[in-house]
């Protein structure tokens, strides 16, 4: 493959990458796409849910096709808090979700990353596996091509590093330096296998339907994360991530963790019968908007991954990088037609992101963790003190109500961490948002009379 | 949080994972007398999804494990010296996730 130039080299074949590449192959460019791993998925780590839209918006209907690699689509999402003992669950389930399009579904990433890659080689693209970029070659300032780790140069108009979180790329690029400890998140994850109809009469699903469950509290061990508990047709994903710079501090071992949330009382149940087929672990960029390197130079543009592109509030990501790789791959689209591949033309590429749902849900959650990181001792005791409070609601002791009424509400107006979250949070500009807000709301209200 | 966690053997666990070893690292401790002299944390060592690191008393210093490597690349940021410099295994190369 040495001396070709191609219109566009695609390093990663991920969400990311195989969309910018099969948009672009479609258009009839010469795409080559470069996969460290020796088939697509290799090294790719996910829950895994998958939403609907994205991938619809690439290949419509795309959950119609026999060969479609989606597990369960997700009819139920439950939310738990824990507390060593006990949890306080919330959840919603929806008919609605039983129907086409589904919402989103449990995928398996390698099966779901083969596939996909294939759609990108049908309509075109060169798919090399196997194939590690260990550098970015320039010319005059702008990228021209990348090297592989077997000393390979290629050479095309446009590199798009889609290369995951740890993007080497980008860094060489000089688009970004190294991330820090608090802007990602450490997650590992096991693969459960448990017969289908365990599944479905354990999670009380018919006819291909799944259920996702993310967990707070106790199951994080004081730092900031969740666990999560999704199941698959034939297996059940389980995993806890919770921010490096927390581990770095709690000096907590991943895999005992992730062990003591398969033995958590209330979980334990739930995986009970199942066997382990693989233990996995990856980073996920939580850094969000404050995190974003820019997402383009001459000759090159970061996608997914890459460039901190999830809402971790929301357990999106991979969507985020498919329509962001779908825009790259426009953009470049179009910096063909006009013979120009300078950041003046690929500045495109941000005017697109701005207006789709991804740089606004990533600015509208920029704050979120660091809200989360200044009420740490509320996020660290809250989980007890709510199953606390919920124990002593539905518990009958032969006391009279008032009673347990009265545990509950000495508990949480005595508690130190409530008492620091009310302080921190009393300040001039708070109570000027929140008397704003409520102007606001109020207007509205009376207006609509 | 003072609760006890299980302590578990990681062998078992990267036991069910597939590997395609190569010979050579991708994992060099730039200046292994940092890790003897000035890091005394060593989050490496407790923190490695794969316990691709190891204080050894013994020798001195931190054993590096490069073929249990997961890749996921925490080491480098974990480090409070910047220490340990972990690139991609060469193409085709280390962990082969069958599920991910």
């Amino acid at each position: 493959m040495a001396d070709d130039k191609f219109d566009a080299i695609v390093v990663g074949a991920g969400p990311a990458g195989v969309s910018a590449a099969l948009v672009m192959a479609r258009a009839g460019l010469n795409v080559v796409l470069l996969e460290r791993g020796e088939y697509p998925g290799a090294k790719n780590v996910q829950g895994a849910v998958l939403y609907t839209k994205m991938l619809d918006d690439l290949i419509p209907g795309f959950w119609k096709s026999p060969d479609s690699p989606m597990e369960r689509h997700v009819t139920e999402q439950r939310f738990w808090i824990l507390s060593k003992d006990a949890a306080a669950q919330a959840g919603f389930k929806s008919d609605r979700w039983a129907r086409e399009p589904h919402n989103c579904y449990t995928i398996i990433r390698t099966n779901f990353d083969r596939w996909f890659s294939k759609k990108a080689e049908e309509a075109g693209a060169q798919l090399f596996s196997g194939v590690t970029v260990s550098d970015v070659l320039k010319k005059d300032g702008r990228v021209v091509g990348i090297k592989t780790s077997e000393g390979d140069e290629l050479f095309a108009d446009v590199v798009i590093a889609c290369d995951g979180v740890n993007s080497m790329l980008a860094q060489q690029v000089g688009l970004m330096d190294e991330w820090k400890a608090d802007e990602v998140a450490l997650g590992v994850k096991e693969i459960l296998e448990m017969p289908k109809e365990k599944i479905e009469d354990r999670f009380c699903l018919e006819n291909g339907e799944g259920t996702t469950i993310e967990m707070f509290g106790d199951v994080t061990q004081g730092m900031l994360g969740y666990a999560f508990l999704y199941t698959n047709k034939e297996s059940l994903s389980i995993g806890v991530g919770c921010k490096l710079s927390h581990y770095q501090k709690s000096r907590v071992r991943p895999y005992d963790l992730m062990e003591y949330v398969k033995k958590h009382p209330i979980l334990r149940r739930l995986i009970a019968g199942s066997k382990t087929v693989e233990y996995s672990s990856h980073l996920i960029p939580e850094g969000g908007y404050n995190s974003m390197p820019p997402l383009y130079t001459d000759g090159f543009l970061v996608a997914g991954d890459a460039a901190q592109m999830v809402n971790a509030a929301h357990r999106e990501g991979s969507n985020f990088a498919m329509t962001a790789g779908q825009l790259a791959g426009e953009t470049v689209i179009e910096a063909k037609k006009a013979g120009d591949f300078s950041s003046k033309t690929l500045s495109l590429y941000r005017k697109k992101m701005e207006s789709t749902y991804i740089l606004k849900d990533l600015f509208d959650h920029r704050e979120l963790e660091n809200s989360a990181e200044r009420h740490m001792p509320l996020v660290q005791q809250g989980p007890d003190l709510l199953c606390e409070s919920l124990y002593d609601f539905f518990h009958v002791d032969g006391l009279p109500k008032r009673v347990g009424y009265e545990r509950i509400l000495d508990r949480g107006l005595k508690n130190k961490a409530v008492h620091e979250a009310l302080w921190k949070e009393m300040n001039v500009r708070n109570i000027v948002t929140g008397l704003k807000y409520g102007l606001m709301a109020g207007k509205k209200w009376l207006g609509g009379r | 949080m003072t609760t006890e966690l299980p302590k578990v053997n990681i062998d078992e666990k990267l036991g069910y994972l597939t590997y395609k070893a190569d010979h050579q690292t991708h994992i060099t401790i730039e200046k292994p007398e940092v890790c003897s002299e000035q890091c005394r944390e060593k989050p490496c060592a407790s923190i490695c999804p794969a316990q691709v690191y190891r204080w050894e008393e013994a020798q001195n210093k931190v054993i590096v494990s490069f073929e249990n490597c997961i890749e996921c690349g925490a080491c480098r940021m974990l480090c409070p010296f910047f220490n340990i410099k972990c690139h991609w295994p060469r193409g085709g190369f280390g962990v082969q996730y069958r599920y991910g």
